[in-house]
């Protein structure tokens, strides 16, 4: 949950830096960069995930057998089908290539191949992060705007209610929820996925209420002091004192200049969600791919966790450079060939 | 030539204890209620055993869901344990996770924030990058991924979660050890032969000191938040030990049996912390960005 809020940029001046004129080349040559920086981490995380493996006390062998004793033949056929006798690296690679074409390897538990059941659980994951960044986007866009052009108390409750609210994880978040909507009033269900369509939905409604609760008042709290801060700025000082309408200097110049910087966090706190999904799909039984994570944690099934963890750090990361991009090609003010560090 | 330097660090000495002075008196109303709420969450945690009124573990199970009583001043539990006694343990498990992710974290970004600064070059770009990798990995993915090959419990998550909790201390001790590192009186230092260590840790530190207990203190939140989630899917603490967010964890029986006591106290609580928390932690951060 914390990882959204976490990655807020660090300032750097960077953004003031002011370029008039981009060249093509320089542009092709940003994206190119980024792109190598994605794959680069993705290998680190791939390596990390694999040598998990490894690093955990006692040998992979008695992951793979679940700690059972087992006939010598039935060892070394797990032996034979994992490759234990081949070198880390040699393991590793082989391991890269199957997970470069969609194949994860077979789950010790169900003794099917993890593709297939993550594959099927990755759609209610996916709706629930979709309705969670839409209620952060569009209820924190909101709040955050409205807080920040209208100063007095609406401004100052709404700050004071976000900062309480960002102090709420989020699975305190989803039982406070079901207490109220689903066993006090009984308006939404208490636990599952439901069927598809609209029923899908319905049964998202308070999950993803949960899980973007504490984001929606992180990117209100962000979006109100960027809209404060251009109100005060110099040239929209000097826009009001012309006498220009209000509701164009709002428009032109401050929520333009505000918008760039605020969507850029918004969009990192999107996928920050990717994580925060695990705990939520827990407490409402939802049967995605956070909820098999953890029931395969528990049952030491390895070749799942390890799938299911680098599709969350796949998504996460290439949602971080994509946003990264947007943010860079744009925004008219980032200066891009320079350095951000 | 040493006068001047001892002349030197004592007036920039000076200046930092009158800052720090004003400075505390600057962290505002807000601030010291914030401090007051977590010096009674502490309190509670370290007198525990004397102000629990029984066991944490006494399990009474023909007692199970009771209302407030004069025996249960909040009532019991599913197996008749008193909420208000394994609502005080609760809080040592609570508290020393996150304290240990902090302390480790903050420590280590620290060291390698300074280092990265101070030395430069192709060493700073090492960190720069990574310190990114790292970020790129979710806290609590990694805190999952570590209870997965270390069995559940706190210890893994702990070591987990402060190795994730690095890049966010370092990534900003950095910066702005950097603005304090290209400053006249570091450049002053260094022609009079001082030693490197001794401007990192006499002079760069002082000067970010605020701003690693403001973040520190964030972190902390996070960390509590974070800790707990993991108990609560039941990779954390592990029962019967008592803990706030397993509590709400194991609470969620009863919710559904209209009895949300022991999930709503334990919820209460995160809350109220980590609200503490946030407060002192932005009232810090304020003080900070007023003092530069």
């Amino acid at each position: 949950m914390s990882d959204a809020i976490m990655s807020a940029p660090v300032p750097s001046g960077q953004a003031q830096a002011k370029v008039k004129r981009r060249p093509g080349g320089a542009m092709a040559r940003f994206v190119a960069v980024r792109v190598a920086g994605l794959v680069a981490t993705l290998f680190i995380a791939s390596l990390v995930v694999f040598g998990a493996l490894y690093a955990a006390p006692g040998s992979p062998l008695t992951y793979l057998t679940h700690g059972r004793t087992m006939s010598p033949e039935a060892v070394a056929e797990i032996k034979a089908e994992y490759h234990l006798d081949d070198s880390i690296w040699q393991q590793y690679l082989r391991w890269l290539g199957d997970v470069v074409h969609g194949d994860f390897g077979t789950s010790i538990i169900y003794n099917q191949p993890v593709s297939t059941l993550v594959g099927g659980r990755a759609s209610v994951t996916t709706l629930l992060v979709l309705m969670a960044a839409a209620i952060v986007l569009v209820l924190g866009l909101a709040i955050g705007t409205m807080a920040g052009l209208r100063p007095g108390w609406f401004s100052r409750s709404a700050m004071a209610a976000a900062t309480g609210v960002m102090a709420v994880p989020t699975f305190v978040g989803a039982v406070v929820l079901i207490v109220v909507f689903a066993v006090q009033l009984e308006w939404f269900p208490v636990f599952g996925a439901g069927g598809s369509g609209l029923d899908a939905v319905y049964h998202m409604v308070l999950p993803s209420l949960a899980l973007a609760l504490a984001s929606v008042a992180f990117v209100a709290r962000l979006a109100q002091t960027a809209v404060r801060a251009e109100l005060s700025a110099d040239h929209v000082q000097t826009a009001i004192s012309r006498g220009l309408p209000r509701r164009t200097v709002v428009r032109r110049h401050v929520m333009r200049n505000a918008a760039m910087p605020v969507l850029t966090v918004a969009g990192l706190t999107v996928a920050g969600l990717i994580a925060g999904s695990v705990v939520v799909e827990q407490v409402f039984q939802l049967g995605g791919l956070g909820q098999f994570l953890v029931s395969s944690v528990q049952q030491k099934d390895f070749p799942v966790v390890q799938a299911i963890c680098l599709v969350y750090v796949a998504a996460f990361i290439v949602l971080n450079t994509l946003i990264d991009i947007a943010y860079t090609l744009l925004d008219p003010r980032v200066s891009i060939g320079k350095k951000d560090s | 030539m040493s006068t001047t330097a001892t002349a030197v660090r004592r007036t920039g000495a000076r200046k930092a204890g009158r800052r720090a002075t004003r400075g505390t008196s600057g962290i505002g109303t807000t601030g010291w209620v914030a401090i007051v709420l977590l010096g009674l969450v502490v309190c509670g945690a370290l007198l525990a055993p004397l102000l629990s009124p029984q066991g944490p573990n006494a399990v009474d199970l023909s007692g199970a869901y009771q209302g407030s009583s004069g025996a249960h001043l909040l009532g019991t539990d599913a197996s008749g344990r008193d909420l208000l006694s394994r609502l005080f343990h609760g809080s040592r498990t609570a508290l020393i996770g996150p304290f240990l992710v902090v302390a480790v974290s903050t420590l280590l970004g620290t060291v390698l924030a300074l280092a990265a600064v101070w030395f430069g070059g192709w060493f700073d770009q090492l960190v720069v990058r990574v310190v990114d990798a790292v970020f790129a990995f979710p806290g609590l993915l990694l805190a999952i991924l570590a209870t997965a090959l270390f069995g559940s419990g706190l210890p893994a998550a702990v070591v987990a979660l402060s190795v994730a909790y690095v890049p966010y201390i370092a990534r900003i001790v950095r910066s702005a050890a950097l603005r304090e590192r290209n400053l006249p009186y570091i450049a002053a230092l260094q022609v009079q032969g001082v030693h490197g260590l001794r401007i990192a840790l006499g002079h760069i530190l002082p000067n970010v000191g605020g701003l690693i207990v403001a973040n520190a203190t964030l972190a902390f939140g996070f960390a509590l938040m974070d800790l707990a989630g993991l108990s609560f899917i039941g990779l954390g603490v592990q029962p019967p030990t008592s803990d706030w967010g397993a509590m709400v964890g194991t609470g969620m029986a009863g919710v559904l049996q209209q009895h949300p006591q022991e999930a709503l106290f334990a919820s209460a609580l995160i809350v109220i912390t980590v609200g503490a928390v946030n407060m002192l932690g932005d009232r810090l951060t304020e003080r900070w960005e007023a003092r530069s």
